[in-house]
């Protein structure tokens, strides 16, 4: 190594840096938005379509009049065309929805395929490839709710020009009811006697039993139709096994205004216009680009600051953190429907570690939380403003119930405000008293504490420091702890921290109703459902809360048709949830989504994919 | 020396063998599951889920799993990714060009850089060269890479405007214009990286060359009447840069296990990026795929830098 | 040219000078003088070094005795603000989780001296609190991970032969471990039977943190010591040692390991930094500290968020930490300086 090397090294070097730093520094009189600029310089060749574009309502017409779905009318021509950036936190890793291993895949396969009917922001239904919703009143639903019968569109063609019929909606409910294929959803098909082709363009499925909810199956984003001739060899074991089944699976052919273009599994999915989509005049972008990874703030950024990205999903940051960034002014927010309640869960069980094999077992009582007073003051004691106000901001509103979607089914009955003075009453009477230079509570000499867990994330630590805090006041002590969400939600049986374990006396997570149909949702408080070690923590009632009183109520729900009649019942049941303090509701969740102010078109979802009418997003001036 | 080289060959093979093994162990045992993200979906029941698990051939123990793992990738198989239900071997080819791209070229500029600093820190020291060096090495690793890459976000693309926050990966290079879009959007995932690693290689050229400054031979040579250039580049450089060159081979395996906080800030997505989701989504085929790589080329780095250190220090008998 | 600023002057003409100097003080010396004597008096004249141990000295008052002090102010502050304490017997712990919801994100004030966050928790006092665990880990982690890196690479690099190929395979499976899995695996494996074993559920998780990072962070130090044994024990003073008879693990770590120690010194400060921030790291897996402990990695993290609107919040704990590392790197350059059994003065 001679000096005369080391010297060319150091110039060489310090060239190249200035060469960088100057290439770098060049394009910075343009703005590093490309997006819209690409969409005023390829201006398409029909700017008349453009107009038509503009001017037509989205072509969901809705039968069910849901009230509106744009509002702002374009003051300016917008010229169609142009990519639409769309940027999620977790990025898609497959496209074929029954094979999906989250709700982003879910929005991925969105963008491609259509089912027969979805729901709008309103929880309203309305047609996809059917030609219209199937009521009782016109016949669709058999009057003993042993049958729905489907009017499909006609004329409707997948991206590689075949047509679409009643035999692709028979093989997707064949494909994924086959439990060697592994489909994600396939209990919602668990009800499904037979699906059977009236004609070409008319599908009847029969239930097992009469269903409350004749909308659960081949709709929103848990029932999108897949082809047939593309996936006919991909039942069973060779859905993932399969070299062409693997291929099929990252690149699908749908119905729906785009089709896949190139696909990066865990990274980018472009996707480019369908030109055989039944309205291709009015698809208003060339491609759709959805990009995954990275964390909340900065993707809320890309939005709102620098103007990168049109439309960012999920921006789940501490509101002290998002108010600056939307204060740039660049994006709205679109927030609304429920992501799901984020509660408190009282162990009804002893989580004591001495326990060894047996905590959190049926059979042993929690010594402090049987205590409905206890539970009570717990309750009492939490402040929810602080929590919806300095964390969640517009991601999430308190709320009182612990179901609050479809609307009608909400009850209005309970009240939540902190009352301190309440809580501390109520354990003075259950006999946790103040003793004199302490600051817990103790009641036969054992102090009031109690262990408090969830997982891994910025909000949820703080709302874990609020309920501390708010708990230390009434002379409660809470040790907290936080796990990986991985863990937290895996359903591992050799794995001591998941949820289902349950190994504190509270914790904290968000669950939401899987369809409108609130059955399953409610079932997670009934005694057949309590966890323990017998059913390997299989179950869905990690509470281990038991009553006769609500297991009855839940049965008679479960047994009415009468959706007048249910809507009471399910406020019965969420009152008495609630009144029993089996669970603490905190927050009414929303997932934020961030959209570009000049970006038309996304609503709020509750039942639905939130890319449901994607394909007639558009861009305005 | 060829027969030194071909029995570390020779001992890699078992070495392999274990470390798989033991990987593979670490990564049944450790808990997850890779449909956590729809935990409480209740339209997901048990049922439905062992069922996907018996799919996956989750449901045999793990020592028969680490069987069929290794006969499979002995014919060229590196298994299936449970999230994207496709070969482990295309997704990691397919993040391999912006990972190498974007830390190999930090890691070169880190290296071009760390050197001369240390070099005339060393020379120099405790002057004011020294001093502002020291400062700066000690900011690049008390801070965090996600310190810093924030930083750079507010400062360069929310402020400035320079450079965007999000990496396409999917653009092509094929103009000058689309060349340019290129650099800028590595400049700051780059920069952020050149900042870590140039600091502690400094710091061990630093000290390195303080070592040898030191010594006695470097008295002789002054003794002699070298001027100080000439004692500094021939004498004391070329025997401190023989640690330093065993550090620099020792860290290229890294070039391939991406920098995982920085990719994943500025959404560049290579490898780095895919480890962190896929052990986040439990996706242990991937994972174990990612982490036997990085083995194999550990060990073969860890040989190159044995014999570069032989071929550079003389004194160096291979045993 | 007076003694302290010939060693401020740098390592080249101290190395001349010395002759000179040493001759002058061995002829006025009466008491016979001792290596460590030596060491300690040479290391008194680094002026960095000394700066160094008057930081961290400074940071282990502030985290033992400041608490004491600045509690019964921040007691005193809140009160007068209308935000007082609801817990009769406030300590540190109570401040810390104290939120001030009358003085939200606010910037560094004569309540809160280095502002609030988000919640209006007290940013000293999580500080001061804070402190406590992470010098901790950093140190104890730092002595785990360099120990064991000096003893493998050490021994690897002496005895060479089957003993290296052993010895660096392990540690090549070390390097390869997938590092996340690994740390949930062992902390499910070993928290329990630790907590218990250690009688406290606190003694237990610092016992696995610094456990689990030290014995993640060797390797490369056991690679820089494995190469520098590998060519200074063919190195002549080696050989006069084993010459005169001294004992194989003698010749190892009095007579090579000193000369090792400039690398070694660079590792150990890096690895005390590295540890204060892998520390944040095992928190966000959720297997380190409890979520409301507030280590300096962990403020640091949470605080990038806020660097818009808040930059106090991660300035100010990263400040601390870099302080920690500039001035623990201080006292190891002066430790080596002083050590250096060729620099006499």
């Amino acid at each position: 190594m001679t000096h005369k090397r080391l010297w060319t090294w150091l110039v060489l070097m310090v060239t190249a840096t200035t060469l960088l730093s100057a290439c770098g520094k060049k394009p910075a009189q343009t703005p590093p938005t490309t997006a819209p600029v690409a969409a005023t310089t390829t201006a398409p060749v029909a700017s008349t379509a453009a107009t038509t574009a503009a001017t037509t309502a989205p072509t969901v017409a809705p039968t069910a009049a849901p009230t509106e779905i744009p509002t702002v009318a374009p003051t300016a021509t917008p010229v169609a065309g142009g990519t639409l950036k769309i940027l999620y936190a977790q990025a898609i890793t497959v496209i074929n929805p029954y094979q999906s291993t989250g709700t982003k895949d879910l929005d991925g396969a969105t963008v491609i395929f259509e089912p027969l009917a979805r729901y709008n922001q309103n929880d309203e239904l309305v047609p996809y490839l059917a030609e219209e919703i199937p009521t009782l009143a016109n016949g669709g639903i058999a009057k003993d709710s042993k049958s729905i019968t489907w009017k499909l569109k006609k004329d409707v063609k997948w991206s590689d020009g075949t047509p679409f019929t009643a035999d692709d909606v028979i093989f997707t409910w064949q494909y994924c009811s086959n439990p060697d294929t592994g489909c994600v959803w396939m209990s919602v098909f668990s009800n499904v006697d037979k699906v059977e082709a009236v004609d070409p363009t008319t599908v009847k499925v029969t239930w097992k039993k009469a269903t409350s909810n004749p909308y659960n199956v081949f709709v929103s984003n848990t029932g999108m139709i897949i082809q047939k001739a593309q996936f006919a060899n991909c039942v069973g074991k060779a859905a993932i096994a399969d070299a062409a089944c693997q291929k099929a699976n990252l690149a699908p052919i749908g119905t729906n205004a785009y089709k896949l273009k190139e696909f990066k599994p865990g990274d980018t999915v472009i996707y480019e216009k369908n030109p055989n989509y039944r309205d291709v005049a009015n698809t208003f972008f060339d491609t759709v680009e959805i990009k995954g990874g990275g964390d909340s703030t900065s993707a809320a950024r890309a939005v709102c600051e620098t103007g990168e990205v049109d439309y960012a999903w999920n921006l789940q940051v501490p509101a002290a953190v998002l108010t600056p960034i939307l204060a740039a002014g660049k994006c709205d927010t679109v927030a609304g429907g429920s992501f799901g309640v984020e509660r408190i869960n009282i162990n009804f069980t002893n989580p004591d570690p001495i326990l060894g094999s047996k905590r959190s077992e049926p059979d042993q009582p929690n010594p402090i939380l049987n205590d409905l007073k206890v539970r009570q003051a717990i309750a009492k004691a939490i402040d929810r403003k602080p929590i919806s106000e300095q964390l969640y901001g517009p991601a999430g509103a308190p709320t009182c119930n612990i179901s609050v979607v479809p609307l009608a089914f909400t009850s209005t009955a309970l009240t939540c405000e902190r009352d301190l003075e309440g809580a501390k009453k109520l354990l003075d009477e259950a006999g946790w008293v103040l003793p004199d230079g302490k600051s817990i509570r103790e009641k036969d000499g054992k102090p009031l504490k109690l262990t408090f867990q969830t997982s891994i994330n910025t909000i949820r630590q703080g709302v874990q420091a609020i309920v501390k805090t708010n708990l230390a006041d009434a002379g409660i002590q809470v040790d907290l702890k936080a796990i990986d969400p991985g863990v937290f939600f895996g359903s591992d049986p050799g794995n001591p921290d998941t949820l289902q374990k349950f190994y504190t006396d509270l914790q904290m997570y968000t669950n939401t109703p899987s369809d409108i149909g609130l059955d399953s949702y409610f079932v997670s408080w009934t005694c057949a459902e309590v966890n323990s070690s017998k059913v390997k923590w299989s179950k869905a009632n990690d509470t281990r809360y038991c009553s006769k009183d609500y297991d009855a109520l839940y049965t008679q729900f479960t047994a009415e048709l009468d959706p007048a009649k249910r809507a009471d019942l399910a406020k019965k049941l969420n009152d008495f949830l609630v009144n029993d303090v089996v669970v603490i509701p905190l927050i009414n969740r929303m997932t934020p989504n961030g959209k570009s102010k000049t970006l038309e078109g996304p609503t709020y979802q509750t039942f639905d994919s939130v890319l449901w009418n994607i394909q007639s997003w558009k861009r305005t001036s | 020396m060829t027969q030194y080289i071909l029995r570390r060959v020779l001992i890699a093979i078992p070495t392999l063998l274990v470390i798989s093994f033991v990987i593979f162990a670490v990564l049944a045992m450790a808990p997850g599951d890779p449909l956590a993200q729809f935990a409480l979906n209740p339209a997901i029941p048990e049922s439905t889920r062992q069922l996907i698990r018996t799919q996956f051939g989750l449901d045999q123990p793990w020592p028969i799993r680490y069987v069929k793992w290794l006969t499979s990738l002995s014919r060229g198989d590196w298994g299936f990714s449970f999230s994207t239900k496709s070969p482990v071997i295309d997704i990691v080819w397919q993040r391999m060009p912006q990972t190498l791209q974007v830390v190999g070229l930090a890691y070169l500029i880190a290296v071009c850089l760390a050197i001369p600093i240390g070099i005339l820190s060393a020379v120099t020291q405790y002057s004011i060269f020294d001093n502002i060096a020291t400062f700066f090495s000690f900011v690049g690793f008390s801070v965090p890479s996600f310190f810093t890459g924030i930083l750079c976000i507010l400062l360069f693309a929310v402020n400035l405007k320079w450079f965007p926050i999000v990496y396409s990966t999917t653009l092509e290079v094929n103009s000058l214009a689309t060349f340019g879009q290129q650099v800028r959007q590595m400049f700051l995932p780059v920069l952020v990286l050149v900042v870590q690693q140039t600091a502690a290689l400094t710091r061990f050229m630093r000290s390195s060359m303080l070592d040898n400054l030191s010594l006695d031979y470097v008295r002789t040579a002054r003794a002699k009447g070298l001027s100080d250039r000439v004692v500094v580049v021939r004498h004391v450089l070329a025997n401190s840069l023989i640690p330093v060159i065993t550090l620099i081979a020792l860290g290229i395996p890294t070039i391939f296990a991406g920098a995982i906080i920085t990719e994943n800030l500025f959404r560049v997505n290579g490898l780095g990026a895919l480890l962190i989701t896929s052990i986040n989504n439990s996706d242990t085929p991937v994972v174990m795929a990612l982490t036997f790589i990085f083995s194999i080329l550990t060990i073969i780095f860890n040989l190159i830098a044995d014999i570069m250190y032989g071929v550079l220090d003389p004194r160096v008998r291979y045993g | 040219m007076s003694e302290a600023d010939q060693a401020l002057d740098g390592r080249t003409t101290v190395t001349t000078t010395s002759a000179l100097s040493q001759q002058l003080t061995t002829g006025i010396a009466i008491k016979p003088r001792t290596l460590l004597g030596d060491a300690w008096r040479r290391f008194r004249r680094h002026r960095l070094a000394m700066f160094g141990v008057a930081t961290l000295l400074f940071f282990g008052l502030s985290v033992s005795l400041g608490p004491l002090i600045y509690q019964g102010y921040l007691l005193r502050q809140l009160e007068q603000e209308g935000m007082p304490i609801s817990n009769p017997h406030p300590d540190l712990r109570a401040l810390v989780d104290h939120l001030d919801f009358l003085s939200l994100m606010t910037p560094p004030n004569s309540i809160h001296l280095l502002g609030t966050d988000d919640l209006g928790r007290d940013l000293l006092a999580r500080c001061m609190y804070g402190g406590r665990v992470s010098l901790a880990v950093g140190f104890v982690a730092m002595i785990i991970a360099i120990s064991l890196g000096t003893f493998v690479g050490a021994v690897a690099g002496f005895f060479g032969g089957s003993i290296d190929q052993i010895l660096m395979r392990i540690t090549d499976l070390f390097l390869s471990l997938p590092v996340i899995p690994f740390i949930l695996l062992t902390v499910y494996l070993f928290r329990d039977p630790v907590i218990l074993a250690m009688g406290s559920p606190e003694t237990g998780i610092f016992m696995i943190v610094v456990t689990v990072i030290g014995c993640l962070a060797w390797m490369q130090t056991a690679r820089i010591v494995r190469a520098s044994f590998l060519s200074l024990k063919e190195k002549e003073f080696v050989e006069a040692a084993t010459a005169l008879g001294v004992g194989t693990w003698a010749i190892m770590f009095r007579h090579i390991l000193p000369n090792a120690m400039g690398p070694i010194i660079v590792a150990a400060t890096l690895e005390v930094g590295s540890a204060i921030i892998t520390e944040s790291t095992l928190s966000f897996l959720g297997v380190g500290f409890p979520p409301d402990t507030p280590t300096w990695g962990r403020l640091v993290t949470d605080g990038s968020q806020y660097l818009q609107a808040a930059p106090w919040l991660a300035l100010f704990p990263g400040a601390l930490i870099f302080l920690a590392v500039l001035s623990i790197n201080f006292l190891g350059d002066g430790l080596r300086d002083a050590l250096d059994p060729r620099s006499r003065l």
